[in-house]
């Protein structure tokens, strides 16, 4: 048996017991307690987490059952990787709708969080290019879900952080692409207004996102934009390996990821960034430069690390991000990847899904006692603003906050299968069993 | 180069699913045969999708060995001939339960040794009858010293191991164009090693396959994958008998 961790390291457990499933017509043995589907592990948070409890993996649940290369159509078992989809389908010039910023995620997973990409503005998330899947429960057995049938389970399920049951198979649409690279435009930028006059500016681009240096140090709040557009692959380029060029093998027994690393880091990314204006990008160094190192995250060492993602909207969202990067400062914390994106106003489908029409910002930290205060102070000014904290990257906001942030918990917790439960949704919910 | 024909046997393997999604990538052509009909569906669907030319399907316990003329001739009329034969199937013994209950010898000596080497006979004639063609057939690093552990499915893929090295001299003498090739898995993390604990030996049936890929296509003759438990079964076979029965392996 294996041990499968969060992507952060952040909390440390262990379920009881792991089931591997390796073929969609086989069911587990139900007479137990609890079930939580675990991808492939990439949520930095408790969200994939079962502590005590029993994690059905799908890894082995990676086939495809049909792909229609005219109408980029694309049937896959729920744990392929989004590296698996494209393997397959970007030869034939289809790309994923919606890209987050890895490419080992599972199908799966990438429902149950709806995750989003570099595209919100124009394509919302991930599950409104969800046409069907397949769900099995505890105790209603198989279902094929849609918009049309089953369409509460369809809407629960979407952004419903694994608790509606297991997702066998999935119906998705692809978008079509004239090639594997982009064109993409990188641009320097100082402070939140002018990220904000950048994004405003940017409607036509498929892809925005915005790093900053959110670093300690005088060059906290300065930044690099990039925008990007889907291009034909320039003659004669050689497409780059989708998997790691180096993999951490251990975790080390200290933290390498240090306050002056931190700031150096982000110096020289800045250097080396606002240097290259304008350039053809393979998409895998846009969508996912940091699949590039295989277990970045270990350099955090044994004790792992926060992230923290929030979105405020648009109305009032200025004033809410300037406070928390006031607050961020004052900490003196050092944040080692930091990033921006403004989201549009596409809706998102599910009932439980994160993205809101407005500022979005990610931070990461060690996990130590002075970063967990302060977190609690954000979620103080996300929630004045009427934001709210990403559940795939959360390990520690309180059942307070969350049930504030996500008034809909109890539909979901009405539609959650009996036999299904995560370390994320029993502390969210205040469920001590 | 005109696609492939695969004949896999053994289908639902976590190692020959791997392989045989690499052949489909180059458009190879396949004859899968495995137990289950619901995993060959999969299995058909899954290689389809990936750029498969035709696949075709029979469910079979291969263990029986009365059905393995018939089952060439199946594969050979749906495919037209057969370029590459992959036999993957195996059991891993319970030793424990070898040890009271001699019905469990029998039958992993059964299906790893005796039932394959009928398919190995049976595939042996046509290939040498059609003159070229490779057979790949995985054995394991466990054939190669035998250890109290497992001996009996030791024993069963030494044998195997034995009966494709005199199955390789004796296709070479007659037509050098047949190749024979000897996979050695090591540690591999596939529903056969499911409940053993895992550490830093084990590799992923992904990797397994490119090895496997790789050796056909290089007409390599014996495969340790990954490489390193070439050195490491090295190692083991040079000690003594009379230190090795003291060891815990
Ligand atoms: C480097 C990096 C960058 C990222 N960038 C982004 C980003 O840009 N945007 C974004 O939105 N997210 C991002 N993420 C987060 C990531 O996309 C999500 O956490 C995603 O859900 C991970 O998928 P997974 O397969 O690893 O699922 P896991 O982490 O294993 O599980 C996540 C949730 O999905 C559920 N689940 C998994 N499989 C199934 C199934 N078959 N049936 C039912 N439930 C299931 C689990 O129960 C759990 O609740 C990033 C993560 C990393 C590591
Ligand atoms: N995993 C390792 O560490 C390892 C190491 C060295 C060698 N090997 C060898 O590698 C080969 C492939 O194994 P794997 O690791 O891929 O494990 P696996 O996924 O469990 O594959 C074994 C397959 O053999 C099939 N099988 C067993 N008896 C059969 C029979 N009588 N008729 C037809 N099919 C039968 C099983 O069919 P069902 O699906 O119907 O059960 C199963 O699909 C085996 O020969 C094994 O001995 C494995």
């Amino acid at each position: 048996m294996e041990h499968l961790r969060s992507f952060s390291g952040w909390p440390p457990s262990r379920p009881a017991r792991v089931v591997v499933l390796d073929w969609r017509h086989e069911t587990p043995d139900w007479n137990q307690e609890t079930f939580l589907a675990y991808g492939r592990g990439r949520s930095y948070g408790d969200c994939c987490l079962n502590e005590n409890g029993i994690l059905i993996a799908t890894r082995g649940l990676d086939r495809l059952i049909s792909f229609d290369a005219e109408t980029g159509l694309l049937c896959c078992e729920a744990g392929a990787t989004l590296a698996d989809i494209l393997r397959v389908s970007l030869p034939r010039g289809w790309f994923l709708p919606v890209s987050p910023g890895t490419q080992f995620a599972s199908v799966g997973g990438a429902i149950a969080n709806d995750v989003h990409g570099k595209n919100h503005h124009v394509r919302g998330t991930f599950g409104r290019w969800v046409r069907r899947f397949e769900l099995l429960r505890s105790d209603t057995g198989r279902s094929v879900c849609s918009p049309q049938e089953h369409a509460e389970l369809f809407q629960a399920t979407i952004g419903g952080l694994g608790l509606t049951g297991l997702i066998l198979w999935v119906e998705l649409q692809l978008i079509p692409v004239p090639g594997a690279f982009l064109d993409v435009e990188a641009l320097p930028f100082h402070g939140l207004d002018e990220f904000l006059t950048l994004s405003a500016s940017s409607p036509a681009w498929e892809y925005t996102v915005a790093w900053a240096d959110f670093a300690s140090g005088r060059n906290f709040g300065r930044g690099i934009f990039l925008r990007g557009q889907h291009c034909a692959t320039p003659a004669g380029a050689i497409e780059p390996p989708p998997s790691p060029r180096f993999t951490l093998a251990w975790v080390p027994p200290f933290p390498l990821i240090i306050g002056p690393l931190v700031r150096a880091f982000n110096v020289l990314w800045f250097q080396k960034n606002k240097a290259q204006k304008h350039s053809p990008v393979h998409y895998s160094r846009f969508f996912h430069p940091l699949d590039a190192l295989g277990n970045w995250n270990r350099l955090y060492g044994p004790r792992g690390f926060l992230q923290y993602q929030f979105v405020v909207p648009q109305s009032g969202g200025d004033k809410a991000c300037r406070e928390v990067l006031d607050c961020l400062r004052r900490s003196g914390l050092d944040s080692f990847l930091s990033v921006m994106k403004v989201f549009g106003a596409v809706p998102s489908p599910g009932l439980l899904s994160f993205p809101l029409p407005g500022i979005s910002l990610c931070l990461d930290f060690p996990a130590k006692p002075a970063v967990f205060t302060l977190l609690d102070k954000l979620d103080t000014i996300v929630l004045k603003a009427g934001g709210r904290v990403y559940p795939a990257k959360d390990a520690r906001m309180s059942p307070a906050s969350f049930q504030a942030f996500f008034p809909n918990w109890s539909r979901l917790e009405n539609l959650r299968d009996p036999r299904f439960s995560s370390s994320f949704w029993r502390r969210v919910t205040g469920d001590r069993s | 180069m005109s696609s492939e024909r695969v004949l896999i046997l053994g289908a639902a393997s976590a190692i020959a699913e791997r392989t045989a999604r690499l052949f489909a990538a180059a458009g190879a052509h396949f004859f899968l045969v495995a137990r289950d009909p619901a995993k060959l569906e999969a299995l058909r669907l899954d290689l389809a999708a990936r750029g498969a030319g035709a696949v075709h399907v029979r469910a079979q316990d291969l263990a029986e060995i009365r059905a393995h003329g018939e089952l060439l001739d199946q594969a050979r009329a749906a495919l037209g001939e057969i370029d590459i034969a992959l036999l993957a199937y195996g059991v891993f013994s319970d030793q424990q339960r070898a040890e009271r209950d001699f019905d469990e010898v029998l039958r992993v000596l059964h299906v790893n040794f005796i039932s394959a080497a009928s398919l190995l006979e049976v595939l042996a004639r046509y290939f040498e009858q059609r003159g070229q063609g490779c057979i790949a057939a995985i054995s394991s690093v466990a054939g190669d010293r035998g250890r109290q552990s497992h001996y009996i499915y030791g024993a069963s893929k030494a044998g195997l191991d034995a009966y494709l090295q005199g199955l390789r001299n004796r296709l070479y003498l007659r037509h050098k164009r047949i190749h024979v090739l000897t996979i050695k898995p090591g540690l591999v993390a596939t529903p056969m090693t499911r409940d053993r604990p895992k550490n830093f030996l084990f590799a992923s049936p992904e990797r397994v396959a490119s090895d496997i890929e790789t050796a056909i296509r290089r007409r390599q003759e014996v495969l340790y994958t990954p490489w390193f438990w070439r050195p490491i079964m090295a190692t083991l076979r040079a000690i003594p008998e009379g230190l090795f029965k003291r060891l815990r392996l």
